[in-house]
C-alpha cells in the first residue's frame, strides 16, 4: 500500500468528523459557505473558523509532540501568557518588530527548556512539571505587564493578528506553515520515527541508543515555539496582552485536539495532520454554537456534549463494530487479523 | 520428614497444565504439599514457579488438571477464593497499604465491629494479640509505612495466615532482607510450620533453602523436574537439576578449543558498579563468544548491563584497541560498537508498536544521528534481507512486532544490531522462552557471527548450550565472577561446580 493511501485512512475519521460537523452548520445556516473578498482578503465563515482556530492549531502542533513522547504540556496557555506580555512590552518598550518577535519567541523556548529539563532530566512527571508553569506562569506574565493590560497600537505587530497575506489572515498562514514546516521536519527526517519509539518504550529506545533526554527536551521547546507563536496571535488581536486571560484554559483544548485528531495520550503514533484537523473541528464546533444563537450560557454544555459524541464514534469499542469506521488504522487491521487468526 | 510425608496431603495438584499463546507454561505438573512442611519451589526465570503458584491461587484459569485440598476437590476462581479456601499468599513486594496503620491492615476486610460500627480499641487489642505471636511488640495504631521491610513482611504474613490458615505461599519473602531480619522471619516460619501450616516457599537463594525446606521441588522449562527430600540432595544435585540438559543429544562434551592466544581488542579492568557487580577484569579477543553462566540474580545480566553503559560503572577502565574509550550511556556503548540483547524483550527490547522495518533500523538510525534518515528504500531492503536470513516469519515487514511469537521477536533484535554491524555483541538469555526450531537457529547463527570475527558474551541458563559455543565460560555467583573455564575444562559438571560452591559464609 502506497504511503499517500495509508496517510488518507489515517486521517479518514478525523476528515468525515470535520465534513459532517460543517455539514450540519451549514444545514442551519444555509450561507455558511459563503466566502467572499473584501479589501484583498478573504471573509466568511469558513475562512473565520481557521482564523479563530489558529491558537488552538499552533499549541496542538507542540501538544502532539509532547503526547507522542508519552508526556503532556498543561503550561501552554500560561507560555501564551508570558509570550504575549513579552511581545506587549517590548514594542512598548519601543524595540523594533524583529527585536520583539525574538525576545518573545526566546520567551517561549525557554520556557519549553524548563518543562523538557524537568521531565527529562530531573524525571518529574510530565502532568505535574508542566503544572508548575502552568501555575507560574500567569504570574510572571503579570509581572511583566505589571498588573494591567498592556495595549500597544504598532501596526507592524497587530499586522500578525488582523493583517493578511495572499488573501488569507495573518494567523491561518502562520499555523499552516507552521504545521507543514514541523510535519515536514519530524517526516523527512528520523524525528518522527525516534520520537514514536521513546514514547512507546523509554528504556528499550534509551537501550538501543536513542538520545532520549536530548529528544525529549526538543519536544517540549517545540511546543514552547508553537506556544509562542500562539501568544504573539492572540496579543496582536486584541491590540495588548491579557496575563489572565490569554490562552485561558487553551491547553485544554490542544490536548482535545490531539485526542480528536487519534492520537493516544499513551504515547507512540502520532500525526500532526489529524491534530491540526482536530483543532479545526473544535473551533467549527465553537462557530456553530455562536452562529446558532443558543445563549451563551449553553455554549459550554453543547460543546461538551458534541465533543462527547465525536469521541464516542472514534471510540476503539464503537469502531470495530463500525464498518465504516473499520479501516482507519494500521494497527488496528493488524490486531484484528490475529484476532482471527 | 519421612514420617510427614506419608500422612495425607494438605495440598494435591496433579496434571497442572497452563497454555499461553505460543508456549506451554505448565505441562502436567504435578506438585503436593503435607501439612507442616516447608516445601521450597525452585526453577530459573521462565521455569513455571509464579505460573503454577497462580494456577494454585486461581489467579490464573488452568487449562487442565487438578487441585485437593484436604482430599476434596477445589476450584478457586481468584486470590479471594483462594483465601477463603485456606490457601493465603505474600508475594516479594508487600502488597499493602503503607497509609494505613499496622492493625487497619491486619483486618481489613474483617474489621471487628460493634453495634455495626467499627470498633478501632477491639481492632488494635486483636492486632496487639496476633503480633505478640509473631515477636513483634509494635504499636498497631501506627501506620505500616513507618516500619522496615521485614516488619511489613511478617504483617503480610501474619494477615495471611489470619485469614486463611492451611497454606501459605512466599514468593520471594527474602529477596530485600538483609540476613537478621532473613534470621527473624525463618524463625516465624519455623513456628508456623510447627503449627501445621504447610508452608510453600520461592526464593533463589540455594542457602536457604537448604536452610529451612524440608523438601524442594524443581521446575524447569514448564515441566516438573523432581520432587526430593532437602536432607536427600546436595547442592551440585540441585543445581543440576533447576540448570539441567536439555540438549544433551546434540553437543559436545567440552568447550571450543581455545583461540590461538592472540591480542585481545576490548579490555575492561577493574570494572564494575557498587551493589550491582563486583569489580573485575574482561578481556575479549576478536572472533571469540565468551559464555557466562550463574544463577539468577548472581550478577550475569547486571555485568551486562554495566558492560553496556546501561548502568555506569563506578570503577575501573575500558580499552579498544588499547585506547581507553568512554562507556557512561548506552550512546557510548553503541558508538564503540557495542550491541546488547536484552534479557527481557518485551520491557527492555522491542518497541512493540512500532513495524519490524523500524526496530531494525532504530539501533542504526540513532548512531547515525536524525538528521540523516536512512532512506525509505534502503530501510525496506534491510528488513527484507534480515527477515530472509534470519528467517524472521512474519506476513510483512510493516506489521508492528508486537504481533510476532516470541522467537521471532528475538530475531528481530538481534536483526537491529546486526544492521549496525558491530564488533562486540552482548546477548542475555538469546533462546530463553522460545520454541525450539527458533532455538536451534538462533544457536546456530551465534556460531556463524563469530566465524564473521564478530565477539560474543553471551549469557545463558542453559549450561550445554554455552558448551556448545564458547571458548571460555565466565562463571558469576554472589555478584563477583568467580572462575573461568577455557577449552577442555568447559563442562556442564565444572560449571555446575562453580555455581554451586559453598558461599563463603554468606547467608543472604
Amino acid at each position: 500500500m502506497s504511503g499517500t493511501a495509508r496517510f488518507l485512512r489515517r486521517i479518514a475519521p478525523q476528515l468525515i468528523t470535520l465534513a459532517f460537523v460543517l455539514a450540519l452548520i451549514s444545514v442551519m445556516f444555509p450561507g455558511f459557505f459563503n466566502i467572499s473578498i473584501a479589501n484583498g482578503r478573504l471573509y466568511g465563515s469558513p475562512i473565520d473558523i481557521l482564523n479563530r482556530g489558529a491558537p488552538v492549531a499552533l499549541l496542538a502542533i507542540g501538544m502532539t509532540l509532547v503526547i507522542a513522547t508519552r508526556g503532556i504540556d498543561l503550561s501552554v496557555g500560561a507560555v501564551m501568557a508570558i509570550c504575549g506580555a513579552v511581545s506587549a512590552w517590548g514594542i512598548t518598550q519601543g524595540y523594533d518588530l524583529g527585536s520583539t518577535l525574538l525576545m518573545a519567541v526566546v520567551a517561549g523556548l525557554v520556557c519549553g527548556l524548563w518543562n523538557g529539563i524537568l521531565v527529562s532530566f530531573l524525571g518529574i512527571q510530565p502532568i505535574v512539571a508542566t503544572l508548575i508553569l502552568m501555575v507560574a506562569g500567569r504570574g510572571i506574565a503579570q509581572l511583566i505587564t505589571e498588573g494591567a493590560i498592556l495595549t500597544f497600537n504598532d501596526p507592524n505587530l497587530i499586522f500578525f493578528g488582523s493583517g493578511s497575506l495572499f488573501t488569507l489572515p495573518m494567523p491561518v498562514v502562520i499555523w499552516i506553515v507552521t504545521g507543514l514546516l514541523i510535519t515536514w521536519i519530524v517526516r523527512r527526517t528520523a524525528l518522527g520515527m525516534l520520537i514514536e519509539s521513546v514514547g512507546i518504550n523509554l528504556r528499550a529506545s534509551t537501550l538501543a541508543g536513542i538520545n532520549s533526554r536530548v529528544l525529549l527536551i526538543a519536544v517540549y521547546v517545540t511546543s514552547g515555539f508553537c506556544a509562542a507563536l500562539a501568544g504573539i496571535i492572540a496579543a496582536a488581536d486584541i491590540r495588548g496582552a491579557d496575563a489572565n486571560n490569554a490562552g485561558l484554559w487553551l491547553e485544554l483544548d490542544a490536548i482535545l485536539a490531539v485526542v480528536i485528531g487519534g492520537t493516544s495520550l499513551l504515547g507512540g503514533r502520532f500525526s500532526l495532520i489529524a491534530s491540526l484537523i482536530g483543532a479545526m473541528i473544535i473551533q467549527a464546533v465553537n462557530t456553530g454554537i455562536l452562529l446558532s444563537g443558543f445563549p451563551p450560557e449553553f455554549n459550554l454544555v453543547i460543546k461538551a456534549a458534541i465533543i462527547l459524541i465525536i469521541l464516542v464514534v472514534q471510540s476503539p469499542a464503537l469502531r470495530t463494530g463500525m464498518a465504516f469506521f473499520r479501516k482507519p488504522r494500521q494497527t488496528d487491521v493488524a490486531k484484528k487479523e490475529t484476532v482471527t487468526q | 520428614m519421612s514420617e510427614v510425608a506419608n500422612s495425607r496431603p494438605l495440598l494435591r495438584a496433579t496434571g497442572v497444565t497452563k497454555i499461553f499463546p505460543g508456549t506451554v507454561a505448565l505441562d502436567h505438573v504435578d506438585f503436593t504439599l503435607q501439612p507442616a512442611e516447608v516445601h521450597a519451589l525452585l526453577g530459573e526465570n521462565g521455569a513455571g514457579k509464579s505460573t503454577l503458584i497462580k494456577c494454585l491461587t486461581g489467579a490464573y484459569r488452568r487449562d487442565d488438571g487438578d487441585i485437593l485440598l484436604n482430599g476434596e476437590p477445589v476450584d478457586p476462581r481468584g486470590t479471594l477464593d483462594a483465601q477463603s479456601y485456606g490457601i493465603g499468599t505474600v508475594y516479594q513486594e508487600v502488597n499493602l497499604l503503607p497509609n494505613l496503620s499496622v492493625a487497619e491492615n491486619l483486618f481489613l476486610g474483617h474489621q471487628p465491629t460493634r453495634f455495626g460500627m467499627i470498633s478501632g480499641r477491639e481492632m488494635t487489642r486483636r492486632a496487639r494479640e496476633t503480633l505478640s505471636q509473631y515477636g513483634l511488640d509494635i504499636d498497631p495504631a501506627r501506620s505500616l509505612g513507618d516500619f522496615s521491610v521485614a516488619v511489613q513482611q511478617v504483617i503480610a504474613i501474619a494477615r495471611a495466615v489470619n485469614l486463611s490458615g492451611k497454606v501459605l505461599i512466599l514468593d520471594e519473602p527474602t529477596a530485600s532482607l538483609d540476613s537478621g531480619e532473613v534470621k527473624m522471619l525463618f524463625d516465624i516460619i519455623r513456628s508456623l510450620r510447627d503449627r501445621g501450616i504447610g508452608i510453600i516457599f520461592i526464593s533463589h537463594f540455594l542457602d536457604q533453602v537448604f536452610e529451612i525446606s524440608d523438601r524442594v521441588t524443581v521446575l524447569r522449562n514448564g515441566r516438573l523436574i523432581g520432587t526430593e527430600d532437602a536432607a536427600n540432595i546436595d547442592r551440585v544435585q540441585l543445581v543440576n537439576m533447576m540448570l539441567g540438559r536439555e540438549l544433551e543429544h546434540e553437543t559436545r562434551e567440552t568447550g571450543k578449543t581455545d583461540l590461538a592466544p592472540g591480542a585481545p581488542w576490548l579490555e575492561f579492568d577493574d570494572f564494575g558498579k557498587k551493589g550491582r557487580i563486583a569489580p573485575f577484569d574482561l578481556k575479549i579477543r576478536p572472533g571469540e563468544v565468551v559464555g557466562m553462566a550463574g544463577l539468577l540474580g548472581s550478577g550475569r545480566t547486571e555485568t551486562a548491563e554495566t558492560l553496556f553503559g546501561a548502568v555506569t560503572h563506578d570503577s575501573g577502565t575500558a580499552r579498544s584497541r588499547g585506547e581507553e574509550i568512554e562507556l557512561r550511556s548506552p550512546r557510548d556503548a553503541v558508538a564503540a560498537g557495542f550491541g546488547f540483547c536484552p534479557e527481557d524483550r518485551k520491557i527492555d527490547g522491542i518497541i512493540a508498536d512500532l513495524s519490524v522495518r523500524e526496530n531494525i533500523i532504530l539501533a542504526l538510525q540513532a548512531r547515525i544521528g536524525w538528521a540523516r534518515p536512512v532512506p525509505r528504500r534502503r530501510q525496506a531492503e534491510m528488513a527484507e534481507d534480515f527477515i530472509r536470513r534470519l528467517d524472521i516469519r512474519t506476513s510483512d515487514a510493516e506489521k508492528p512486532v508486537g504481533l510476532l511469537s516470541g522467537g521471532n521477536q528475538q530475531k528481530v533484535l538481534l536483526a537491529r544490531w546486526l544492521a549496525t554491524n558491530p564488533k562486540f555483541l552482548i546477548l542475555d538469555e538469546p533462546t530463553r522462552g522460545i520454541d525450539v526450531g527458533a532455538h536451534a537457529e538462533i544457536i546456530h547463527l551465534i556460531e556463524e557471527l563469530c566465524a564473521e570475527g564478530m565477539s560474543l558474551l553471551v549469557i545463558s541458563s542453559e549450561l550445554d548450550e554455552l558448551v556448545a559455543y564458547s571458548h571460555r565460560v565466565i562463571v558469576v555467583r554472589d555478584r563477583h565472577h568467580v572462575a573461568e573455564l577455557v577449552g577442555a575444562d568447559i563442562t556442564t559438571d565444572n560449571m555446575v561446580d562453580a555455581i554451586a560452591s559453598a558461599h563463603n559464609g554468606s547467608a543472604t
